[in-house]
């Protein structure tokens, strides 16, 4: 088989892969094999999601979660690219904090939740902090590394050319991070959801976080799945939107 | 009398690792000449160049441009490096725009000019991925020749093509250079290219700690023809001189690096 004619079957696949991976489990769960109580089945789930979706009750949580992974995306993202092109150029700072940079992305992020509820409420910009801690980090190492990489020929070149700091950072240092930065949004894009979900499950009224933490509280494992479901799809859209804006701005990189 | 374009005053360069890539370089480079260094491989060619520049600052002497000493970048060379310098991200256009992008200047109509005078009709909106090496060459003379620069560096910029193009691409230099007044310091290891090209070769002894060991001025007539002028006898001549010269260097280098 060639490697051209399973390329081209390979959605076919990934959807049958899907499909029967859930009839099992359907199956399952009718013949008793899987407990219901534990297990749900996907009839029932996609049920719910639709019940959800129908009655309009999910979208204020889904509202919350998105602005809330938004900002933190938004707030983190531009701090990490901030920090990150300051301590790649100022080498003597970037020395001098690479320890405390060090010692702060290995703080396990999940432990700082409850102190960001103390200190930031109930609301959303307790979330918000966690997610932004979790994407500054990513962005910002990513950042650092794409503006330590550029070769220094483009840097001289420009200069020859008479560019002052600020038109290296947007002519050159800028593009030539943006590939670094762009694999890293894609893995932010998803931890940013994933951040203020957690928040939201550790305490909060509102956001998908919180609809999980909810039908956990009372053994709803059909509502949990379909809380998850909702997320999914959600990290799928966003990763698509980010796919495209990464082909436009990276078309540079295409031969011919 | 007018200052030289480029002095080299009793020029060194150490770098930090304590590797001494030239010393006592004294050249001077009056201004409208074209003049070619060469020398063995790794002999500081690129250093002198990177000196002229403002790249690298000397670690003794001085180099003067039309003579103010030079304390950071030259601001009246433009540089054609040896290496793609050209920017992966910006059209082929965008690029050549890129010195008066910097002064805050659209030069997108004279860009457009250049991309036709450097004969890349038609390509203006490809990227440098999507463009032969000679092309891409192309691109970045035109880059180095719109900002009117009063000297040009350039460093061996044509090694890496094939020697057809490499020809027409030396023919198209001259033909930019004619008339221009523009002063030129061509670094080269390829000595017929270096004749073929210059009103001098400058011949660098083996590194490191590199000097000049020898200067020959290159009488050929102009207008030179490139594509004959390798089978001009008094081009053999010239070319048997400074090769003597350049011999005993190329041989002592080789030895080094055994």
């Amino acid at each position: 088989m060639s490697a051209n004619s399973s390329d081209r079957w390979m959605p076919v696949w990934q959807v049958l892969l899907g499909v029967s991976m859930l009839s099992l489990w359907e199956a399952g769960s009718r013949s008793g094999w899987l407990d219901k109580f534990f297990f749900s089945r996907p009839s029932d789930v996609a049920a719910r999601v639709w019940e959800w979706i129908a009655a309009g009750s999910i979208w204020p949580h889904l509202g919350t979660t998105i602005l809330e992974a938004a900002l933190s995306f938004l707030i983190g993202g531009a701090a990490g690219i901030g920090f990150g092109f300051l301590l790649a150029r100022r080498r003597w700072l970037g020395a001098l904090l690479d320890p405390y940079v060090r010692i702060a992305n290995s703080l396990p992020r999940v432990v700082l939740a409850p102190i960001f509820l103390l200190w930031f409420g109930l609301g959303i910009w307790s979330k918000v902090a966690l997610g932004v801690t979790v994407v500054f980090f990513i962005v910002f190492f990513n950042t650092f590394q794409g503006v330590r990489e550029v070769d220094p020929i483009l840097i001289d070149n420009a200069r020859m050319l008479g560019a002052r700091e600020r038109d290296l950072v947007r002519h050159v240092l800028l593009p030539s991070a943006l590939a670094w930065i762009f694999s890293s949004l894609h893995v932010s894009v998803g931890f940013a959801i994933i951040a203020v979900v957690v928040g939201e499950y550790l305490g909060s009224s509102r956001g998908i976080g919180y609809v999980i933490a909810q039908a956990e509280g009372v053994f709803d494992t059909t509502g949990v799945f379909a809380g998850l479901t909702v997320l999914s799809a959600v990290v799928l859209l966003v990763g698509a939107g980010v796919n495209a804006a990464e082909r436009r701005l990276l078309r540079w990189k295409r031969q011919a | 009398m007018t200052p030289s374009a480029i002095e080299f005053m009793g020029a060194a360069r150490r770098f930090n690792d304590g590797y001494t890539a030239i010393e006592n370089i004294d050249l001077r480079v009056e201004a409208g000449r074209f003049v070619s260094v060469v020398g063995p491989s790794g002999c500081g060619k690129s250093t002198l160049l990177n000196l002229a520049a403002g790249l690298l600052s000397p670690t003794s002497g001085q180099v003067r441009i039309f003579g103010e000493p030079l304390n950071g970048l030259n601001t009246r060379a433009g540089y054609l490096f040896q290496q793609d310098a050209l920017l992966p991200w910006k059209t082929a256009l965008e690029n050549v725009t890129l010195g008066p992008t910097f002064q805050g200047r659209d030069a997108t109509a004279e860009a457009r000019q250049w991309i036709e005078r450097v004969g890349l009709t038609g390509f203006h909106d490809r990227y440098p991925a999507q463009l032969s090496g000679g092309m891409r060459k192309r691109v970045a003379l035109a880059q180095t020749w719109i900002a009117d620069p009063d000297i040009v560096l350039m460093d061996e910029p044509f090694s890496a093509l094939d020697v057809h193009t490499r020809v027409r691409m030396e023919g198209e230099v001259l033909d930019l250079w004619a008339g221009s007044g523009k002063t030129v310091l061509f670094v080269t290891h390829d000595l017929e290219e270096a004749i073929a090209l210059g009103d001098e070769v400058v011949v660098l002894s083996a590194g490191p700690a590199a000097q000049i060991v020898a200067r020959f001025e290159i009488d050929l007539p102009r207008p030179r023809p490139l594509l004959d002028i390798r089978t001009e006898s008094r081009f053999h001549q010239l070319y048997a001189q400074v090769w003597t010269a350049l011999r005993a260097e190329v041989m002592r280098s080789h030895e080094r690096q055994l």
